[in-house]
């Protein structure tokens, strides 16, 4: 789910979709008499199953973990959800803000469009059910950083709700292995964001910026335990998780904590909590003390949200003020479990390998473009991309845009490995040459340092021959009929031919020479 | 206009015809009869002299006199902007005006200067209308006598009227009663006796449960609530968003025709602001009615009304039927609910929209600062008052979780009900309700201050607030003087988005009764060139 998410979300963006997956629920007994050093990794991607690290005693009873995320990321969109301001990251506080975001009384909510497009398409993408009647609510409490009082949200009757998203995940001792996993989708709805508070606990005073929240994504998670078969134990919510990896830490302590909680004779609150990611613990969030009543209650000054589909669109609608779910459908780009199915079935490519091709921001074009340009097959593309590039990408801390290795010049590399006419060794000394980003073509970079394939079989010959008379001893050995012994000469053939052999023909060579 | 051919002719013709007021003013612009900077003027000088009505919060002097000086050079260069230009409109104190305080007649709001004008605010100001000031109210529009806010009761001009005077004379009541004042009605008092007391040819107020044509019906003025969605609602300060829209008050049904033909249409700050273009609201002089059909609906017939009111309801109604119209009696059978579910929905909405008033961006701010919640309480309890604070927390009952669907779901539920028993009887063939718009002509200060605000908004708002639940256009029409020389009002409903229907049988109606304009005479010298004094007796209905 990390993934789309973080494709739809970016710097400079506002208006908060919420995306709420309250209900599904993970259902996972603990491995039995095992500490799963799963849990780690498998909560890492936060939709998946949770496993509960637990070592059972004898008698005792499998805990299962039912973990739900109320997901709120932002919508790249030029204007807020409700009003005319601009959208801008980093922009000076309060810079940003019309009179409806600053409440003054009188002020009305207008939609978005761009927002509700938004929103749609996520659900078209998700699977979901787009409801072509959605209603907006509100959603009270005081809070500094909130200057209406209430939040308007999509709480009764949200734009999209029933559906899924399968992903993959690494599993087995060794993590190689790639298993997919489906989570449930209750529910994405459009939501205003609130404002930013700012304490200043030195001066006890809270600075609000009505720019609106800074997070692009910002997780709750709600998490409970009970043993299968049993009720749904209590829940708790761990607010405000900004990153994936916090995510998974948080979902991780919950369970244990809240195992610990119960097995010691305990029980768990209803509550908020917070994660602290010094302590790497959650705690009570104290500001939330007691029960909240949000009153909800219908936003009157927003008429239900109707969409309409090719079918259902009045003949004599304007189409600036109607949006065509179908559409949108059709202008939706190919969706990343498509796009790995086709790489797994045009190339012939491990599902893992497409996930990884996927998962960074511009690989998948980088390895594309490399294929249309080189001769080599795609299994050698495929592990120069993902285990050279990336590793030296990675390594530097550089996105796939800011590689100093251009896919044509790749391309012009993989092309001499593939015609023989450069060792993988050489290969990979044009490779570091090239990340230098002298702009030289690996051509020049083979000619220049002298990395070519000794193409001239007689002087090859001759290397092979004066290797053998020189290590009559390892001759022997061959003789003798040590399979591995002739490894041993063709190393030194190499060797003394500069690396620039191709250990294929010195041995035909050898072999030839030993018969 | 036809600038060179004639003009007296055509005055002439309009008087005649008793066309709008705020055309004959036009023409008087036009004519250079006055200008308007003389007209405006006398307005401040009128709104001086009636400063004791309490009707203005804020008298926009430099403003006004501004417009009317640009106004002015229009008209010297024969631009004028139209019927509207150089008009002096009053505005009721919860629209916002930009650059011009906006209390609600609340100390919450006190010193809050908008930095945008209402959209309505902004439509007359486009059409060279002055801004006399901003009208008194009740706190945020709670309640029905304009009694009820922080700067204190609105008199009624017509406690002052000759046409009082002479039938207290008559009826040989002592001075000392005479001098009881009596209350506008509300909440949009300021705006009705602003114009009542004719220092502007216009006001808006604004209409949650009856709030324009209440206070109509008490000050003999023209009451007109338009359908919901016709009038954009952005930047009126909120009551009851749903049920909300902006009112105009006018002496004639033509004036009323000319505003919301300016004020009516989409506006893209309103949501709820219909799509459709509309056209402009001009009303044909109706002669016939005899296609018409006149529904009276007999729940409305209530044991408070009182009987003066009652006979000249069914007077009004023989007028129709003897002019030729189907007059039938016609069943709203979930009138009776109509008030509590009201209170509830009204409350709920009250307690959500009251919610952005916690001292923080703007309005009152106590001086507490020991925590956020400590400032929000002390802030709220000395910005509200306690009519506001009750509602306030009445809402925050209803829409608890545990008390949602006992409360706010069955509001909605019977809220349906309601507009769906218009909906039927204006299915079945009736094209306007004819029902009172009060049950009373406007009473004393001191016997409306007995009952508490909720008791006398469940009265006061009796028979208008079932057409905000419903979204219909409805218009209190002066009827008549009552015994006591007050006028009487009654209120005609029509089907939603039928305003202008619903406007060209009030016009026939308000030619029927010839209602007499109020007379003054000690506030009315240098001001008789302007706004007239028809003297008409009130003939067709009188009892």
């Amino acid at each position: 789910m990390a993934v789309p998410m973080l494709r739809w979300v970016g710097p400079g963006r506002r208006c908060a979709l919420a995306w709420v997956d309250r209900s599904s629920r993970h259902r996972r007994e603990a491995p039995t008499g095992s500490t799963s050093n799963g849990t780690r990794e498998q909560s890492s991607v936060a939709q998946q199953p949770l496993r509960t690290a637990q070592k059972l005693r004898k008698g005792e009873h499998k805990w299962a973990a039912v973990v739900g995320l109320e997901i709120h990321a932002q919508i790249s969109s030029n204007s807020k959800l409700f009003s005319g301001s601009e959208v801008c990251f980093a922009a000076p506080p309060n810079s940003l803000v019309s009179f409806f975001d600053a409440s003054l009384p009188g002020t009305l909510p207008v939609l978005n469009r761009r927002c509700v497009e938004a929103a749609v398409m996520t659900g078209l993408a998700l699977n979901c059910h787009i409801n072509k009647k959605s209603l907006f609510d509100r959603k009270h409490y005081f809070y500094a950083d909130l200057p209406a009082g209430y939040q308007i949200t999509q709480q009764r009757l949200p734009i999209a709700a029933n559906g899924n998203l399968m992903f993959g995940v690494f599993v087995g001792s060794k993590r190689s292995h790639m298993a997919t996993r489906t989570v449930r989708v209750k529910q994405i709805q459009l939501e205003q964001d609130s404002g930013k508070s700012l304490h200043d606990d030195l001066r006890s005073q809270t600075l609000i910026d009505l720019n609106r929240a800074e997070g692009q994504l910002r997780v709750d998670a709600n998490i409970s335990v009970h043993h299968p078969g049993e009720p749904l134990g209590i829940r708790t919510e761990v607010k405000n998780l900004n990153s994936i990896r916090f995510l998974a830490r948080a979902i991780d302590y919950e369970i244990q904590r809240q195992i610990n909680e119960l097995e010691n004779g305990g029980e768990i609150l209803n509550e908020t909590r917070s994660f602290d990611c010094k302590l790497g613990c959650t705690v009570p969030m104290r500001d939330k003390e007691g029960k909240q009543d949000y009153r909800f209650m219908p936003e009157p000054n927003l008429p239900p949200l109707v969409l309409y589909d090719t079918a259902s669109l009045p003949a004599r609608a304007q189409p600036q003020q109607v949006i065509n779910i179908d559409q949108i459908r059709e202008a939706l780009p190919e969706l990343p479990s498509v796009t790995r199915e086709r790489l797994v079935q045009r190339y012939g490519m491990l599902p893992e390998h497409s996930f990884m091709l996927l998962n960074e921001v511009g690989l998948l074009q980088f390895f594309q473009n490399v294929m249309k340009e080189t001769r080599a097959e795609p299994k050698t593309v495929t592990s120069w991309v993902l285990n050279v590039l990336l590793g030296y990408l990675k390594h530097q801390n550089l996105a796939v845009s800011e590689s100093p290795i251009t896919p044509s010049a790749l391309a012009g590399l993989l092309d001499l490995l593939d015609s023989k006419a450069i060792s993988s060794s050489a290969a990979k000394q044009v490779f570091e040459e090239l990340w230098k980003g002298e702009g030289k073509t690996a051509v020049q970079i083979v000619s220049e340092k002298q990395l070519g394939l000794m193409q001239d079989r007689e002087a090859l010959e001759q290397l092979c021959q004066s290797t053998v008379e020189g290590h009559p001893r390892v001759v022997m050995d061959i003789k003798k009929g040590n399979p591995r012994a002739i490894n041993k000469l063709i190393g030194l053939v190499r060797k003394a031919a500069l690396n620039r052999a191709d250990p294929a023909m010195i041995k035909a060579l050898l072999e030839k020479l030993l018969a | 206009m036809n600038e060179k051919g004639a003009p007296d002719k055509l005055a002439y013709s309009r008087r005649k015809r008793k066309e709008s007021g705020i055309s004959r003013v036009s023409v008087a612009l036009k004519q250079g009869q006055i200008t308007p900077t003389e007209l405006c003027r006398k307005c401040l000088s009128l709104i001086q002299k009636t400063k004791f009505l309490n009707a203005y919060i804020t008298v926009s002097e430099e403003v006004a006199l501004k417009q009317a000086e640009e106004s002015e050079e229009r008209y010297k260069k024969g631009q004028s902007l139209g019927d509207l230009d150089g008009i002096p409109v009053a505005v009721k104190d919860n629209f916002s005006t930009s650059g011009i305080e906006t209390t609600c007649a609340s100390n919450m709001l006190k010193g809050y200067i908008p930095p945008f004008n209402a959209t309505v605010v902004q439509k007359l100001l486009d059409q060279g209308a002055l801004l006399m000031g901003k009208t008194n109210l009740d706190e945020f529009a709670m309640g029905s006598g304009s009694t009820d806010g922080v700067f204190g009761p609105v008199k009624n001009p017509w406690s002052y009227s000759k046409q009082r005077r002479e039938k207290r004379q008559q009826q040989a009541q002592g001075e000392s009663q005479a001098a009881e004042w009596l209350i506008t009605g509300g909440s949009s008092g300021g705006s009705a006796a602003a114009l009542a007391a004719l220092t502007c040819s216009a006001a808006l107020g604004s209409d949650t449960g009856g709030s324009t044509r209440n206070p109509a019906a008490h000050c003999g003025l023209v009451g007109f609530k338009p359908s919901y969605g016709l009038v954009s609602r952005h930047g009126l300060i909120p009551l009851v968003n749903s049920m909300d829209v902006p009112g105009i008050l006018t002496r004639c049904v033509d004036d009323t025709a000319i505003v919301l033909g300016v004020l009516a249409g989409h506006d893209p700050k309103d949501s709820t602001t219909v799509q459709d273009p509309v056209k402009p609201f001009t009303l044909p002089s109706l002669t016939d009615v005899s296609k018409l059909c006149i529904g009276i609906p007999k729940e409305y017939a209530v044991p408070e009304l009182s009987s003066e009111v009652r006979s000249l309801w069914s007077k009004a109604a023989g007028l129709f039927e003897s002019a030729g119209a189907k007059v039938i009696e016609v069943s709203l059978p979930h009138t009776s609910c109509s008030i509590v579910c009201y209170h509830v929905l009204c409350a709920s909405e009250v307690a959500s929209n009251m919610a952005r008033f916690d001292g923080l961006e703007y309005g009152h701010r106590c001086d507490i600062n020991v925590s956020t919640e400590a400032m929000y309480a002390a802030t709220r309890r000395e910005g509200f008052s306690d009519v506001v604070r009750g509602r306030i927390l009445s809402g925050n009952f209803f829409l608890l979780k545990e008390n949602y669907e006992n409360y706010f779901i069955k509001a909605q539920k019977v809220r349906r009900l309601i507009a769906n028993d218009f909906v039927n009887v204006f299915n079945s063939g009736v094209d306007i309700l004819l029902t009172p718009t009060t049950l009373s002509e406007a009473v004393p200060y001191l016997e409306f201050i007995k009952e508490d605000n909720r008791t006398r908004s469940a009265q006061g708002d009796i028979f208008t607030q079932a057409v905000n639940m419903a979204g219909l256009p409805a218009v209190s029409m002066p009827a008549a003087l009552s015994h006591q020389g007050l006028p009487i009002g009654l209120q005609f409903i029509g089907r939603a988005f039928c305003d202008q229907k619903l406007l060209t049988v009030a016009k026939w109606f308000e030619k029927q009764v010839q209602f007499p304009v109020i007379q003054f005479p000690e506030l009315m010298d240098g001001c008789s060139l302007v706004f007239e004094n028809e003297k008409l007796a009130s003939v067709s209905l009188q009892q």
